[in-house]
């Protein structure tokens, strides 16, 4: 409908632009063009709003049982209401037309040996008197009347090409079809039906019978009888009839949708009302329940929609008790093991400042002891953070932050290591500063532990950490071109306590926990760390931050997988 | 080890003393050890029901402050302390959640350190604390409508004087001294503090609270130390 009435604005324009000269061409392409934007425009905005109600549709179609199940009764049932209607229709037509064609045939019949009766010797007359003949039996034939209802009757007679014609007032005989007078010619009875003028020029839906005179008389003459019986008070009848019908059919359509949507809704209200009930449940209203009415199927959903909230009250009550009890465990073992652990600690380190007055011995013995607290410490801190978030104790305590400063802070205090492993750190950051609601704490952590593991996997090869913004996001990813992750490995590398290489000598001395902490720190933030890794070609971790606290993440300013490892032809 | 007589304190006079307030008898004398190594005279209470007669009758240069005590409180213990006197409080704590250390600062110390500690950490926070008070030239100094006076260690608004912890007083000052500098935490943390590398920013956010409620006419509209958005804090105009 859209595109295809444009060519006939072009056509209605370049008619009269071929005929005139090409001066006054123009104004009337501009004119052509005016009309073409026109509708346009106007054909867009109807697009767009047959869109929104076509979304509308779609989306009540989906979202409402009663919507669906109105609609398909509603098409079930009007379907089967328009077959009813027109077999009937056609059937109550049919008979009204059998029994007036029936006696239209019976009455032309009569009228046909009237009619041989009376002009039994016309051909003997002159003209005038054939023609009074004519007259005369055609009155005589209106007058007789019958039982098929009001007619006009048309008489014709006819030697070589003359034709005489006597009619009714009201028939037109020239409107007679010529097949019907062809037929009947060739001497067989014939009817149709046609729309005949009446006496004022209107169409009306008229049965015609025409019938061949028989005549005793040796002759060239023939004599044709015609009647013409108006059917305009069966039309109206079934006019009448097919008003009633649609009407009736419309009517028990409705009826029918009505009573389709009324069960369902006996149905859908319950099961709504359940599903509000649960969603209350899902936003932590545990003491919700449904009103049970009667003993039917739908007194049983409540029933036992009621005994899993119930169930779901009771577990979820026991949950939070010994999430309770978990938190307070951490804290006490916390408090516990922490303060031996100090006094440890600073009794080692007492010994480790003396240990050149100890025999060799006690002094590399100092000294052991004093590194193995260390990493004691580092697994303890570890086990207590992630014991913490198990209990969902950790809290996020966000404030405006740069984040270029940050990871330039992380980044010089990971100098050090660096160093050690002859480790490049290259940074990429905007120029601006990324400011962003973050905590910067874990993310300080988390990005220690990433640069950290770089820097332990990185083979010595330069680290790259790049740092990128966008409307609603900041992500940060770490680069190292070591041995890589496989796609296996990197599915683990979360893992609590888990090593790619077991056999593999450890440097930095982790506890194992470092990336679960890192992945929790980044969730609770509502942020993603994520990791791309390669066998060979080194592995890539991001990690995407909403740059306001709370806000939800939809993509990363940053690519996961690394350009310049990128396959020709993959999206990411 | 029962044997080990504690180690003799250093010669000469004692750099200051101070007062450890655990119940941990072996970490309590562990402590002793490390303190009377750099020098300090400690003195000991184990139960948080004596800790605040005890410091009446010993008047620490230093508290260190274990936040679980058996009977008091450390929160409560700390709070009465601060209601007698400015001594610096330093806290020992096992955690390093939020809201205990927040919890602990706001209720008056002015640092402290997450167990396990290393004696290094344990030295230089106590050092940094002791440190204040060392007075140096005549220098006044103003922001807003108050005046301080650096080496009397008074702050004067409207005539009248206000009362801060050296803690504050050095914060104060640190904002005074260059006012149209922008601090960040950080570089708080380093000057009031003496860390030397990142340490926990939120030292400096409880302690700008608590020297707002005390020099600000509405602490809600800070006009003499203002926040700088995303960046830290700044001295109001003169």
């Amino acid at each position: 409908m859209t595109r295809t009435d444009l060519p006939e604005v072009d056509a209605a324009a370049a008619a009269p632009v071929a005929g005139v000269p090409a001066r006054t061409g123009a104004p009337l392409r501009r004119l052509a063009r005016r009309l073409r934007r026109g509708s346009v425009v106007h054909r867009r905005r109807l697009r767009r709003v047959g869109r929104r109600l076509a979304a509308r549709g779609v989306r009540a179609w989906r979202s409402s049982l009663q919507v669906r199940i109105g609609a398909i009764t509603m098409v079930v049932a009007g379907t089967v209401v328009v077959i009813v209607s027109l077999v009937l229709f056609s059937q109550i037509r049919d008979q009204l037309l059998r029994v007036k064609r029936q006696a239209a045939i019976d009455q032309a019949q009569a009228g046909v040996f009237y009619a041989q009766t009376q002009v039994a010797g016309i051909a003997t007359g002159d003209a005038a008197s054939v023609r009074s003949t004519l007259d005369r039996t055609v009155q005589q034939l209106v007058q007789r009347g019958g039982a098929a209802g009001d007619f006009d009757v048309g008489m014709v007679y006819r030697t070589g090409d003359i034709e005489r014609v006597a009619t009714s007032p009201r028939l037109v005989f020239a409107a007679l079809p010529g097949d019907l007078r062809a037929d009947v010619r060739s001497g067989g009875q014939s009817y149709r039906y046609a729309l005949m003028p009446d006496t004022a020029g209107r169409p009306v839906p008229t049965l015609l019978i025409g019938a061949p005179v028989p005549d005793d008389s040796a002759g060239s003459q023939q004599i044709e009888l015609y009647y013409a019986f108006p059917l305009d008070q069966e039309a109206e009848s079934l006019s009448l009839i097919r008003g009633t019908v649609i009407i009736s059919g419309i009517a028990l359509t409705l009826f029918v949708v009505g009573i389709g949507v009324l069960v369902t809704r006996l149905v859908v209200d319950p099961v709504r009302r359940a599903a509000g009930t649960a969603q209350l449940l899902a936003e932590g209203q545990l003491e919700q329940r449904m009103t049970v009415r009667g003993e039917d199927d739908l007194a049983r959903l409540a029933t036992s929609f009621n005994a899993m909230a119930d169930s779901l009250q009771r577990q979820i009550t026991q949950l939070e008790g010994l999430s309770q009890l978990q938190q307070r465990f951490t804290s006490d073992v916390s408090h516990e093991l922490r303060t031996p652990l100090t006094t440890v600690q600073m009794a080692a380190d007492v010994l480790h400042g003396a240990r050149e007055d100890f025999p060799p011995h006690v002094a590399r013995s100092a000294e052991l002891l004093r590194a193995e607290l260390d990493r004691f410490e580092a697994l303890l801190t570890d086990l207590l953070e992630i014991s913490r978030y198990d209990a969902g104790a950790a809290v996020l305590d966000p404030d405006p932050a740069d984040l270029g400063a940050l990871v330039a802070r992380v980044v010089a205090g990971m100098y050090a290591l660096a160093g050690r492993h002859e480790c490049e750190l290259v940074v990429n950051r905007p120029d601006g500063g990324v400011m962003a609601e973050v905590d910067a704490r874990r993310v300080e952590r988390i990005l220690r532990n990433l640069i950290g593991n770089a820097i332990e996997h990185g083979a010595g090869r330069p680290v790259e950490i790049t740092l990128a913004a966008n409307r609603s996001a900041a992500a940060v990813t770490v680069r190292d071109l070591g041995v890589g992750l496989s796609s296996a490995e990197a599915q683990h590398v979360f893992d609590r306590f888990w090593r790619a290489d077991p056999s593999r000598v450890r440097t930095v001395g982790g506890s194992g926990l470092g990336l679960s902490i890192s992945l929790e720190d980044a969730r609770l933030h509502g942020g993603w760390l994520q990791v791309w890794g390669q066998p060979g070609a080194g592995a890539q971790f991001r990690l995407t931050l909403p740059l306001v606290a709370g806000g939800d993440l939809t993509s990363s300013p940053l690519p996961l997988r690394p350009a310049v490892v990128r396959r020709a032809g993959d999206p990411r | 080890m029962g044997a080990v007589p504690p180690t003799a304190p250093q010669n000469g006079p004692s750099r200051g003393r101070v007062l450890v307030v655990d119940d941990d008898a072996a970490l309590a004398e562990m402590l002793g050890i490390v303190l009377r190594r750099e020098g300090y005279e400690p003195a000991f209470v184990s139960d948080g029901n004596r800790a605040v007669g005890v410091f009446q009758q010993t008047r620490p240069d230093l508290v260190l402050l274990d936040l679980m005590l058996p009977g008091r409180n450390g929160l409560q213990i700390c709070q009465d302390i601060r209601t007698q006197s400015t001594v610096p409080i330093v806290m020992l704590t096992a955690k390093g959640d939020t809201i205990d250390v927040v919890q602990g600062l706001e209720a008056g110390a002015d640092d402290y350190v997450t167990k396990p500690f290393k004696p290094v950490e344990l030295v230089a926070r106590v050092r940094a604390q002791l440190r204040r008070g060392e007075t140096g030239q005549a220098e006044n100094l103003s922001i807003g409508e108050v005046q301080i006076d650096v080496p009397a260690h008074q702050v004067i608004r409207d005539g009248v004087q206000i009362a801060l912890t050296p803690l504050e007083f050095d914060l104060l000052v640190a904002l005074a001294r260059k006012p149209r500098q922008v601090f960040t935490r950080e570089l708080l943390l380093e000057q009031v503090w003496g860390y030397r590398h990142a340490a926990d920013t939120r030292l400096v956010n409880v302690h700008v609270q608590r020297l707002r409620a005390k020099v600000e006419r509405d602490p809600e509209k800070p006009e003499v130390v203002l926040t700088v958005r995303g960046v830290g804090y700044k001295a109001g105009p003169p």
